[in-house]
């Protein structure tokens, strides 16, 4: 806007367009690999346009699954549904918890407040990948292992969301409550018609990051599902590659990467408002 | 920062809470507690007791060249991502910013890698980098380079840092974004008249505001970088060649799960707890700050 210069601005243009191309070319050649066959990706050159087989290499991938590697035989499909799943709970269920647990804190008084308030808040930055062993062993003991619960709940032991609509009750004005007191509703009422309702954007985006999250999961499924009907698709993707890079059903686990992108990619664009949003409170 | 207006009772906000804190307790708060404990115990190889050794796994540690090679290994890994993805993430940003006419569609097109994997980002690279069917490395291979990640650690290296790079740019671009689009136009434009040049703006203005973005953002993927990228290098190299790319995270995961060293692992984990520890005060350091403004 300040610069006049043409050249500059035009130079601009370019810039942004190579960095556009190196963020879609990998992605590029994953698609161009899921609708060729084997031999046109294991014998070089490697194609740079799509093949014709799209619909072949999807519904193979969607209702048989790789012929090949660890999770061989499973439906894309079963490993979608499992994904959907566990992102939907995670979110859904961090969500819900956390609603209840801000309000409490910010809306009462009652003993051990401040105390329950720093037990949450100690657990914002600590990622399960750090106490990942112990973890798994609690979660083995209590017959999780291969079940929604198993993937779903240690993953919604976080306080970012908590901390998040804290901070959001903390800027709404008193006379909301003062009014709703007069009126004599219950906390509960108060909660439900008022406070819920004028959450709802930062509620939609923490939905976005939070379905990221938990779609995106990998080393938690790794462990917690033994069972190949069990798997999730981001994890899954790499169950189906035996021993190393050189043997897999390419199309078909190209095809499987493809469809692992869609659903959080399409959520981050169709809702993107929200996500810049989500992206940038959350974190602060 | 209290209401000054709430409501009466303390049964209600305990049940309120008690979801949460249930959760946190047995997914938190007792794993937490087992990795200290179990830090401090020796397991013998049937598992089927254990010894009280005090800090004997510390000490084990911090004397064993793995586990001070993959804290070197964590190192340079965590920085190459943190400055790569974040001098990329500003670079567009600039250039975002100056544009006025489909900003909003660039804009778009650089921020969804966010939405994908690690893991998933992994399996991409590795398919193009794959020393047999790879695509980059059958033309760097019509060049007279052999490339081979199984084999050589430093492309080993290059390539999860590369692939994690992809995955972060988006994050820090709309950070920068939002940043840049903080600084009031009025002030550029009046240097701008003065004749100060886009590189005098941006080292004299630009950046100095941009700066405590820019330590919140080093911060931040300092942490994604040590813990989130678990996926890429999993799929990647599996650590390899010779633990060249075996970060803290992914030792703890191997020693853990595969090599069954549990006193050892839990000793990582707990190391691991304090790093995050001491990233988390720095953090909450600098928001403090921030509320001050």
């Amino acid at each position: 806007m300040i610069e006049k210069n043409k050249k500059s601005y035009f130079a601009s243009h370019i810039g942004l367009i190579l960095g556009i191309i190196f963020i879609f070319f990998p992605v590029w050649l994953t698609f161009v690999a899921s609708t060729v066959t084997q031999e046109d990706i294991i014998k070089p050159p490697f194609p740079l346009l799509p093949g014709p087989h799209f619909f072949e290499n999807y519904s193979y991938a969607l209702f048989e699954g790789t012929p090949e590697g660890y999770g061989k035989n499973i439906p894309v499909l079963k490993l979608l549904f499992n994904s959907a799943i566990m992102a939907l709970g995670i979110t859904i269920g961090k969500i819900i918890i956390s609603l209840l647990s801000a309000f409490a804190i910010v809306y009462f008084r009652f003993p051990g407040r401040k105390f329950f308030f720093w037990l949450i808040f100690i657990t914002l930055m600590l990622p399960v990948e750090v106490r990942i062993v112990p973890t798994y062993e609690i979660a083995a003991k209590l017959n999780l292992l291969n079940s929604y619960a198993g993937l779903i709940f240690p993953l919604i032991a976080s306080a970012t969301a908590t901390f998040l609509f804290r901070q959001f009750f903390m800027t709404i004005p008193n006379e909301m409550v003062e009014a709703a007191r007069m009126d004599g509703a219950k906390p509960m009422k108060f909660f439900i018609d008022i406070l819920v309702p004028i959450s709802r954007t930062n509620i939609a985006a923490l939905f976005v990051i939070l379905f990221i999250y938990g779609w995106n999961q990998y080393l938690w499924p790794l462990l917690m599902t033994t069972d190949p009907n069990m798997n999730t698709i981001v994890m899954g993707i790499n169950q189906m590659i035996p021993g190393g890079d050189d043997f897999g059903h390419w199309p078909t686990i190209m095809a499987t990467s493809i469809l692992a992108m869609v659903p959080p990619v399409l959520i981050i664009i169709t809702m993107q408002k929200f996500f810049v949003k989500g992206l940038l409170e959350s974190e602060k | 920062m209290e209401k000054k207006v709430f409501f009466r009772g303390w049964f209600l906000p305990i049940l309120l809470i008690l979801p949460q804190l249930i959760i946190s307790i047995i997914f938190f708060f007792y794993p937490a507690g087992q990795a200290i404990s179990n830090s401090l115990y020796l397991p013998d190889p049937f598992g089927l007791s254990s010894e009280f050794v005090g800090l004997e796994n510390f000490i084990f540690l911090f004397n064993d060249s793995y586990y001070l090679s993959s804290f070197v290994t964590t190192i340079f890994f965590s920085t190459s991502v943190s400055v790569l993805s974040m001098g990329l993430g500003l670079y567009f940003a600039l250039l975002a910013d100056r544009i006025f006419k489909g900003a909003g569609v660039y804009k778009t097109l650089l921020i969804w890698p966010y939405a994908v994997a690690p893991a998933v980002a992994g399996v991409l690279w590795m398919f193009l980098f794959s020393s047999r069917i790879g695509l980059v490395s059958w033309y760097l291979g019509l060049l007279g380079y052999d490339w081979n990640h199984a084999l050589n650690s430093n492309e080993a290296m290059g390539l999860v840092v590369l692939a994690s790079t992809w995955g972060r740019i988006s994050y820090n671009f709309l950070f920068f974004l939002a940043g840049l689009q903080a600084i009031p136009k009025s002030i550029i434009e009046a240097a701008a008249i003065d004749g100060a040049s886009f590189w005098k703006r941006f080292r004299t203005i630009v950046f100095p505001l941009l700066s405590p973005i820019t330590f919140f953002l080093l911060v931040v993927n300092i942490v994604y970088a040590f813990f989130e990228t678990f996926g890429v290098i999993h799929t990647i190299t599996s650590g390899g060649p010779e633990q060249a790319t075996t970060t803290l995270v992914y030792k703890v995961y191997s020693d853990g799960f595969v090599g069954q060293d549990l006193g050892s692992s839990a000793a990582q984990s707990v190391i691991l707890l304090v790093v995050v520890g001491l990233l988390t005060v720095i953090q909450f350091k600098y928001i403090e700050r921030k509320v001050h403004y």
